[in-house]
C-alpha cells in the first residue's frame, strides 16, 4: 500500500488517539507538575476608638482573578509526587526510621493513601489473574465433556457476569452479601456470628472484591479455552492413546501445551484489566477498607473541590505502572514482529 | 465421538455438577435480583426471614399484591431514568457508527501495509488499550473546562470513540488480515483505485467482522462509568451514572428499590443481545487469541 494511501485511511483514527489518548498524558504530566493557587490573603486593619486591630481575610475576588489568569495553577515542580497522598517521601523514611521492623513499617505504610490504594491493586491483580485462569479452564474442560445440548444453554448463562456493566453486577452482588440479603444472612449462619457483615469487616470485604473479580472475568478466561479445546488435534490425541499414554498424560502432553498460547492472552488482558479495577469499589461502597489507584484518581476529580493536580499526579504514578505490567509483553511482540521480517 | 474423547462415567457426573453450579453462581443473582425487583424493600431485604422475599409477605401487606412495580414507577418516572435512557441510546449509537467508520478505514490499512511503521501504530494502540480510562479523564478535565467543552454528550461520544479505538483497531486489522488479499488486488489490477477496491469489493464482505466489533464498541459505551460520570453535567447522565447517582443521594426508605429496578432496566437489554449475538460475542472474544 502506497504511503499516502495508508496515511489518508488511517487519518480519523490516529487523529482521535492522538487527540484524546496521547495528548491528555500530556495534559496529565503537565498538571501534576503546577499546584493551584492559594488564597489571596489581604491584611486589614481596622481601627476604632479602642485602638487599631489586624486582621487577615482572604481576597476572593483577586483569588478568582489569578485562578482564571493561570488556570494550570503555580509552579510545584515534583513536590505533589512527595506529599502525603502521594509518595508521601519524609512519611516513610521517618517510618523507616522510626519502625521497629518490617510488619510495623507495613502497617505505616498501609495507613498512607497511596501506598494502601497500591497494595490492594497490586493484591487484586495477582489474585484474581490467576483465580479467573484456573476457573475458567476448569468449566472449559467441564462444558467440553457434558452432552452436546447444554452446551448453547452454558455459554449463554456464562456470558452474563461477564457482559452485564460491571458497575450493575457487582451492585447485585453487593445486595446479595448485604446484613439483610440471602448472602449475607447465609453467611451470619455459617459463621454463627448475627453481627456478621461483609460491610464493616476489611479482610471480607477485600475477598469479597476479589470474588467479584474472579465471578466476572472467569467467562472470559472459559470462552477462549473453550474455543481452543474445540482446535485440539484428535489425530494426535488418538495417536497418544495407541502409544499408551493414560487420561491424564494425554491431558499433559497434548492438551496443556495446546491451550499455552491461550493463557498468555488471557494473562495479558486479564492483567490490564484488573490492573483498572475501579467499579466493584464504588458499588460496594468499599472505599474504607480498600481503594484501588482508579478509585483514588475518580474521588480526587469528583466533588465539589477537583484536586486536579492530585489526580494527575496520582495518574502519571498509574500510567508509570502500567508501563511497567506491559513491557516483558511489549519486548516479546516487538521480538516477534522481528523474527516474521 | 472418537474413542480418545470418550469418558467414563465418573468423570462425565463430576463435569456436570461441576457446570451446575457454576450456572448457579452465574444466573441467580440476575434472577434473584429479577424476582425482587417487583416486591417492595422489606421482602428485597429481608432481615426476618427469607422466605418473605420469595413469598413478598411485606409486599401484600404493603401494597396489597404479591408483586409491586414501585420501584419501575419511581425510577422511571419519578427520577426520570428515561431521560438517562435515552442518552445512552444517542451515545451509543453515535459512538457504534463513529467508532467503526474510522476503525474499518484504519483496520483495513493495516492489514494491507506491509511497512513497519503499521506495526508501530499497533503496537501505540496496545499500549493505549492498557491504560486505564480514568488516568485519561484527569487529563481532560481542565482543557474541557476552559475550552467549555464539559458536561456535553457530544465530548463524551468523542472521547468514548477514542478510547475505543485501539481495541476496534486490532480487532478489525485481525479480521481483514483474513480476507484475502488477492480479492482487492484484482480489482485494482482491473483499474479501480484503493479506495473504489475497498468501497466495492471489500465492504460487501466485511460485515460479520464490523458487526462483532460493533457489538463490543457498543458495550463499552454501554456499560463506561468512569467517563461518562466524570465528563456529563447531571442532566445529561447515562444510565450507569445515573444508577450511581442513585446510591449517593436517595438512600431513604424505598428509595434503594428505584436502584434495584434501574439495575434490572440496564441488565434487561444486555439480556437480550447476548440472546441474539451470542455466537458473535463468542467470536469476538476468541477472535484475538485463536488467531493469534
Amino acid at each position: 500500500m502506497k504511503h499516502s494511501t495508508f496515511f489518508w485511511f488511517v487519518f480519523p483514527s490516529v487523529l482521535l488517539m492522538i487527540a484524546f489518548i496521547a495528548l491528555p498524558i500530556v495534559s496529565v504530566v503537565t498538571q501534576s507538575l503546577y499546584s493551584k493557587h492559594e488564597q489571596v490573603i489581604i491584611v486589614v486593619e481596622n481601627c476604632g476608638p479602642f485602638g487599631c486591630t489586624q486582621s487577615t481575610t482572604v481576597d476572593q475576588a483577586a483569588t478568582e482573578a489569578l485562578r482564571a489568569e493561570e488556570p494550570l495553577g503555580k509552579w510545584a515542580g515534583l513536590d505533589i509526587y512527595k506529599d502525603r497522598n502521594h509518595l508521601a517521601v519524609n512519611e516513610v523514611a521517618s517510618a523507616w526510621v522510626n519502625s521497629d521492623g518490617l510488619p510495623d513499617f507495613g502497617r505505616t505504610l498501609m495507613n498512607l493513601p497511596f501506598y494502601s490504594a497500591m497494595a490492594f491493586t497490586l493484591t487484586y491483580t495477582a489474585v484474581v489473574t490467576p483465580l479467573t485462569i484456573m476457573l475458567g479452564f476448569f468449566i472449559a474442560i467441564a462444558v467440553n465433556s457434558v452432552a452436546r445440548r447444554l452446551r448453547g444453554p452454558t455459554i449463554f448463562f456464562s456470558l452474563l457476569p461477564m457482559i452485564v456493566t460491571p458497575l450493575v453486577g457487582s451492585l447485585i452482588l453487593f445486595w446479595m452479601v448485604d446484613a439483610r440479603g440471602i448472602l449475607g444472612t447465609g453467611l451470619q449462619w455459617l459463621a454463627n456470628d448475627p453481627s456478621l457483615s461483609v460491610k464493616a469487616s476489611t479482610p471480607l470485604m477485600w475477598a469479597m472484591l476479589m470474588v467479584y473479580g474472579v465471578w466476572h472475568s472467569a467467562p472470559f478466561a472459559f470462552i477462549v479455552y473453550y474455543a481452543g479445546l474445540q482446535t485440539v488435534n484428535t489425530d494426535t490425541l488418538e495417536a497418544a492413546m495407541i502409544d499408551g499414554a493414560s487420561r491424564w498424560e494425554r491431558i499433559r502432553y497434548v492438551v496443556i501445551p495446546h491451550l499455552v498460547p491461550l493463557t498468555t492472552f488471557i494473562a495479558l488482558i486479564q492483567l490490564m484489566d484488573n490492573f483498572r479495577v475501579f467499579e466493584p469499589i464504588v458499588s460496594f461502597a468499599a472505599a474504607a477498607h480498600a481503594t484501588s489507584l482508579s478509585y483514588a484518581i475518580f474521588n480526587d476529580l469528583g466533588g465539589e473541590t477537583r484536586l486536579l493536580s492530585s489526580a494527575a499526579a496520582t495518574s502519571v504514578l498509574t500510567i508509570i505502572f502500567v508501563a511497567i505490567l506491559l513491557s516483558p509483553v511489549l519486548v516479546r511482540t516487538w521480538r516477534d514482529f522481528g523474527t516474521q521480517k | 465421538m472418537s474413542v480418545a474423547t470418550r469418558r467414563p462415567l465418573s468423570i462425565r457426573f463430576l463435569a456436570t455438577s461441576f457446570l451446575m453450579l457454576w450456572l448457579i453462581m452465574a444466573a441467580f443473582p440476575f434472577l434473584w435480583t429479577l424476582w425482587g425487583s417487583f416486591k417492595v424493600e422489606g421482602d428485597f431485604f429481608s432481615k426476618a426471614d427469607w422466605a418473605n422475599s420469595i413469598f413478598g409477605t411485606l409486599t401484600q401487606v404493603e401494597t396489597g399484591g404479591s408483586f409491586t412495580d414501585d420501584g419501575y414507577h419511581g425510577a422511571w418516572v419519578q427520577e426520570e431514568f428515561w431521560r438517562a435512557a435515552f442518552n445512552t441510546a444517542i451515545v451509543c449509537i453515535c459512538v457504534v457508527t463513529i467508532s467503526l467508520t474510522c476503525g474499518t478505514l484504519a483496520g483495513y490499512a493495516l492489514s494491507r501495509s506491509t511497512y513497519r511503521y503499521a506495526f508501530w501504530l499497533l503496537l501505540f494502540a496496545l499500549i493505549f488499550r492498557a491504560m486505564p480510562p480514568i488516568t485519561l479523564v484527569s487529563g481532560y478535565l481542565l482543557p474541557f473546562f476552559e475550552w467549555n467543552l464539559w458536561g456535553h454528550l457530544s465530548t463524551t461520544i468523542i472521547v468514548l470513540v477514542a478510547i475505543n479505538q485501539p481495541f476496534t483497531l486490532w480487532m478489525l486489522h485481525s479480521f481483514f488480515k483474513n480476507i484475502p488479499k488477492d480479492l482487492d488486488e484484482s480489482a485494482m489490477v482491473d483499474g479501480c483505485t484503493r479506495f473504489q477496491a475497498f468501497r466495492h469489493v471489500i465492504i460487501p464482505v466485511m460485515w460479520p467482522g464490523v458487526i462483532t466489533t460493533g457489538l463490543f464498541s457498543f458495550l463499552l459505551a454501554y456499560n463506561d462509568f468512569a467517563v461518562t460520570s466524570m465528563l456529563l453535567a447531571k442532566e445529561n447522565h447515562t444510565m450507569v451514572p445515573k444508577i450511581a447517582s442513585f446510591l449517593g443521594t436517595t438512600q431513604t426508605k424505598g428509595n434503594v428499590m428505584f436502584a434495584v429496578a434501574a439495575v434490572v432496566s440496564v441488565t434487561a437489554p444486555l439480556f437480550v443481545m447476548i440472546l441474539f449475538f451470542q455466537r458473535q460475542i463468542v467470536s469476538g472474544l476468541t477472535a484475538g487469541a485463536v488467531k493469534g
